[in-house]
């Protein structure tokens, strides 16, 4: 088999159309935008792309598992804080603060009052532990949330309310707190990371380059575990949380593991955020960017990995083009945007593509194997359906040999009544359009 | 309360909501391979008994030994996985997956959170979806979406969804609501078929269909027996006939 | 205690929860709304925060006519009853084209809402400014009684309190005496039974939200009293309206009452010992640790499932 054989047959890729999805993705960020826009302009794509940790993880976690965090931001917020605390303190060494009267200590410290270092700040001295922070402490926070509220069984909205309200408590902290954290302004004035500058344009070059190759870690991961039992549970759960529960599984387990992994992988975004931007504010970490942050995933097909990133990307360069030209017609864009993203297009652009991609015949794979079945769009509404990259293919992969990625999006069953919106008529192919 | 031979001990079950008894003192033994049938009218408590012994329901008193272990103190999914297993009065199926897919879900390996992530589908797994496939009569649906098949063949889905984890105990809430003569005879072979090395209880009100699968049948009224043994003398008792004539 | 005596303190906690009963009134205010639409219909309405705003901007653009004619000192009442019917009638459209095609998916709702609020708040600021402006109060409303040397009690707090009971007193009789609530209950308990006996339960629902909404816009008419109104006013308040409707458990009045003045006297009297966003991050993160250990809230009554 060569190589292009073993990757269309690769269930976790997704098949033809999965290895498509992912080569042209791979090929818009590594290849078209470094050479096509200037240092400038890519590192704010880098930036944009640091969200896109967020919308990953929510595509599992919301679009599959039907659980709506408004509060990713707490995690991109930790993560990011996590690294801007190492790279604070190096930018705080005694030589460059001898002016300050307790010289050593990050500025905003000085400015008010404190006159050494907090106990808390002390490990972020070390690379390795900051890293090891980014990592844990954000998914050990999901842990804590997910297990207090899953072991409860509390879900829903009132899950979305309280991660709300959690974000909106960390905010409020973290700008009360100026002493420890900067407070409104954030951690600014961040230069070094063991002595490599990443204000030049070569470190933003290859910070660049490592944000791209983590996010496509971060999709790889996803696109393994969507694809393995946990991924098939995870539909069922959506769909029949009690029968989940009867057939043995200890549901809130399960939960709890996406939340955290949500979260783990949001405050990798968080952390390459400071290093691409060079600075952490708590306007990254409160009510508005959590549930931005679910905008951009919306956009982009709310099932659909690759979707998310362009749904991040073209968001946010919406954001940046109107807020620099016509600052007061951005917020009724966003609005619209959430508006007319949930009631018009629910499987976003993932579901266009997909509408006309089918439409035209782009893509038909040769092989024709299984029927696909199909995943309806979240929280027990099953009015719209498509299909996604399912287990199907993993474990179809053991006895059909040729693999298999044709997904069908038929109409939604014949008893649901609900007026079915534009999309119904849509066919999805291949989840990762 | 002692150990017995029973699959089954049902001991002084009491659950009360806000005062309100739905299930009274009941005692109620399920042997070996027995298929016992709950009736009464609506409000009984018959599916209240159901929820008590899946965890579905915590109650109020009393016991609940299944193979002499006390089922009251576990939760769901313990309960499940020492063999007792649950169909809902309506189908639950995974509407989005396949049928192949409900029955997958459903094999009893790769339950915790890291079995499912590196859960394969084996020879055994995939002999196992196409023998309970046979038995439940949906071999050429595998492959379709279950959102599709009819409202019977859902509810064969679910049971065979219980058969793919080999339950000692299976509950079955109005197995053939919905279905068609046809279908309710072939039900019927059903579960004649796979109470052979299992206790089967099912709660039903379809009288002709209770005759055909019953060894015996429970009456319930008020969250209290009021009769038990097999249907020909059931049937006979005053008392249920006034219950269910009477008003 | 932080240096203040005995005396002290009791004078502090008395007039620091006089200050926080209006911002109990307007939490209330606020929370009854929702209690309705959250409660009643499932529906999470994250503009009911613009409700509020639009209520909010009517009292103050009523005040401004009426200031230049002359009658500061009645106009209140009729700004009262204009910001509800205000809010009712944009309610009533919102539902109409938006809410109701939603009502089987509880989470987008919440985000098209939100996406709601972002342009009513564009709206807002491309209408009045952004800058902050406040209504001309009528006089009777200014000063404060001195029940002794002191103790301030301003009468405007005093004003929304009796405003805000008899609103609340209101909603009870409407959704617990009257054939209306009635058909609202029946509507949430069992839709297609409650269609079959008759009820237009669509007409149900619109009146329903719009109902909130309305609130929302009486709690705006009471806000004017107590701060000035911006663009964003609404959002300070969402969360916490939020956290005081699950808290006090989504369908009881009652809770919903005690839930409100808990969160609104724990953190005026918390801000007064701390600082202000330490007194507000204790008091929410009290909700949120209570809501994880008891997430049906307090006042939920345990029901047969």
């Amino acid at each position: 088999m060569t190589l292009w054989e073993k990757m269309k047959a690769s269930p976790v890729l997704g098949g033809k159309e999965g290895v498509i999805g992912l080569a042209v993705l791979a090929a818009i960020i590594f290849v078209v935008l470094p050479l096509g826009v200037d240092i400038f302009r890519l590192n704010l794509i880098g930036k944009y792309l640091t969200y896109a940790f967020v919308a990953v993880g929510l595509v599992m976690l919301w679009g599959h598992g039907g659980i709506l965090s408004l509060g990713q931001g707490i995690f991109f917020g930790l993560g990011g804080y996590a690294m801007a605390m190492f790279l604070k303190l190096e930018a705080s060494d005694p030589l460059s603060t001898k002016i300050q009267s307790t010289p050593g200590i990050p500025d905003f410290m000085d400015w008010n009052q404190l006159t050494a270092l907090p106990w808390f700040w002390e490990p972020f001295k070390s690379l390795p532990f900051t890293i090891f922070a980014v990592l844990t402490i954000p998914a050990l926070f999901a842990y804590i949330i997910g297990y207090a509220m899953f072991k409860r069984r509390v879900g829903g909205v009132y899950f979305s309310i309280i991660t709300q309200a959690i974000a909106l408590i960390l905010s409020i902290l973290i700008v009360g707190q100026q002493g420890y954290t900067g407070g409104v302004n954030g951690m600014t004035d961040l230069r070094t990371m063991l002595g490599w500058d990443i204000r030049t344009d070569s470190a933003k070059y290859i910070l660049y380059f490592v944000n791209g190759l983590l996010l496509f870690g971060a999709i790889f991961l996803s696109k393994y575990i969507m694809s393995s039992k946990f991924g098939m549970l995870l539909l069922a759960m959506r769909d029949k949380e009690e029968r989940v529960r009867f057939s043995g599984y200890d549901v809130s387990n399960f939960k709890i593991f996406i939340f955290c992994l949500a979260a783990m992988m949001s405050a990798v975004g968080g952390a390459m955020f400071t290093l691409q931007v060079g600075f952490m504010s708590p306007s990254f970490v409160g009510i508005v960017p959590s549930i931005e942050m679910v905008i951009f995933c919306a956009v982009g097909g709310r099932a659909s990995l690759i979707g998310a990133v362009y749904g991040t990307l073209l968001v946010n360069y919406g954001k940046t083009v109107f807020s620099e030209t016509y600052p007061e017609m951005w917020l009724f864009l966003m609005g619209g945007l959430f508006i007319s993203v949930v009631m018009f297009f629910p499987s976003g652009l993932a579901g266009i593509w997909d509408k006309y991609a089918t439409k035209y015949g782009w893509f038909k794979d040769k092989a024709e194997p299984v029927k696909k079945p199909e995943v309806s769009i979240a929280e027990g509404e099953a009015q719209a359906v498509l299909t996604e990259t399912t287990p199907e293919t993993t474990l179809a992969a053991k006895t059909n040999d040729a693999v298999i990625k044709k997904a069908t999006r038929k109409k939604a069953a014949p008893k649901q009544t609900e007026p079915a919106p534009a999309i119904d008529s849509n066919k999805m192919r291949g989840a990762e359009a | 309360m002692s150990n017995t031979d029973f699959v089954l001990a049902v001991e002084d079950l009491t659950v009360s909501f806000d005062g309100f008894k739905a299930v009274d003192s009941l005692t109620m033994y399920i042997d070996k391979n027995e298929l016992r049938v709950l009736v009464g009218p609506n409000g009984a408590g018959k599916t209240t008994v159901l929820d008590l012994i899946c965890g579905k329901t915590k109650s109020t008193a009393g016991s609940i030994k299944f193979n002499n272990t006390e089922l009251t103190k576990l939760s769901e999914h313990e309960i499940v996985r020492s063999g007792v297993g649950r169909k809902f009065q309506n189908p639950s199926i995974y509407e989005n997956l396949s049928v192949y897919q409900n029955l997958e879900v459903s094999y009893p390996k790769g339950r915790g959170v890291f079995g499912s992530l590196t859960f394969k589908r084996t020879k055994e797994v995939e002999d196992r979806v196409r023998k309970v496939a046979e038995d439940i009569m949906l071999t050429e649906f595998l492959d379709m979406e279950s959102a599709l098949l009819s409202h019977g063949q859902k509810q064969w889905l679910e049971i065979g969804m219980l058969l793919m984890q080999e339950p000692e105990l299976l509950m079955l809430d109005e197995p053939v609501a919905g279905m068609s003569a046809k279908e309710r005879d072939q039900t019927a072979e059903l579960l004649n078929r796979i109470c052979q090395n299992r206790s089967v209880i099912v709660i039903e009100h379809d009288m002709e269909f209770v005759k055909k699968i019953a060894h015996k049948v429970t009456v319930l009224h008020q969250g209290k027996i009021l009769a038990e043994g097999p249907m020909e003398k059931v049937q006979a008792d005053e008392k249920v006939i006034e219950v269910y004539l009477g008003h | 205690m932080f240096g203040y005596s005995m005396a002290d303190i009791g004078n502090i906690v008395v007039m620091q929860g006089f200050s926080g009963l209006s911002m109990f009134t307007v939490l209330l205010l606020m929370a009854l709304g929702l209690a309705i639409i959250f409660g009643q219909m499932g529906v999470i309405n994250m503009a009911h925060g613009e409700f509020m705003t639009i209520g909010a901007y009517t009292t103050v653009l009523i005040s401004k006519v009426a200031a230049s004619y002359g009658f500061t000192n009645y106009y209140f009442v009729f700004a009262i009853a204009i910001a509800f019917l205000l809010a009712f009638a944009v309610g009533y459209f919102i539902e109409f084209i938006m809410i109701r095609h939603l009502y089987k998916r509880p989470l987008d709702t919440l985000l098209a809402t939100w996406g709601l609020s972002l342009v009513m708040q564009q709206i807002f600021r491309s209408s009045f400014g952004a800058k902050e402006v406040s209504a001309e109060l009528p006089e009777w409303m200014l000063g404060s009684f001195k029940p002794t040397p002191d103790i301030d009690i301003p009468i405007n707090g005093v004003f929304v309190m009796v405003l805000a009971a008899l609103v609340t007193f209101g909603v009870y009789m409407f959704m617990y005496k009257s054939r209306w609530g009635l058909r609202v209950r029946a509507t949430v308990q069992n839709r297609t039974m409650a269609g079959a006996v008759g009820i237009n339960t669509a007409k149900v629902d619109r009146v329903t939200f719009a109902l909130g909404c309305g609130i929302a816009g009486i709690a705006g008419a009471a806000f004017t009293t107590i701060a000035s109104t911006g663009p964003t006013t609404g959002t300070l308040y969402i969360v916490d309206s939020f956290m005081v409707v699950v808290f006090g458990g989504a369908a009881s009045i009652v809770g919903t009452i005690a839930s409100a003045f808990g969160i609104a006297q724990a953190q005026s009297i918390l801000q007064f010992f701390m600082t202000s966003s330490m007194g507000k991050v204790s008091t929410l993160l009290v909700i949120v640790t209570i809501l994880m250990m008891k997430p049906e809230g307090l006042f939920a009554s345990k029901l047969r499932k």
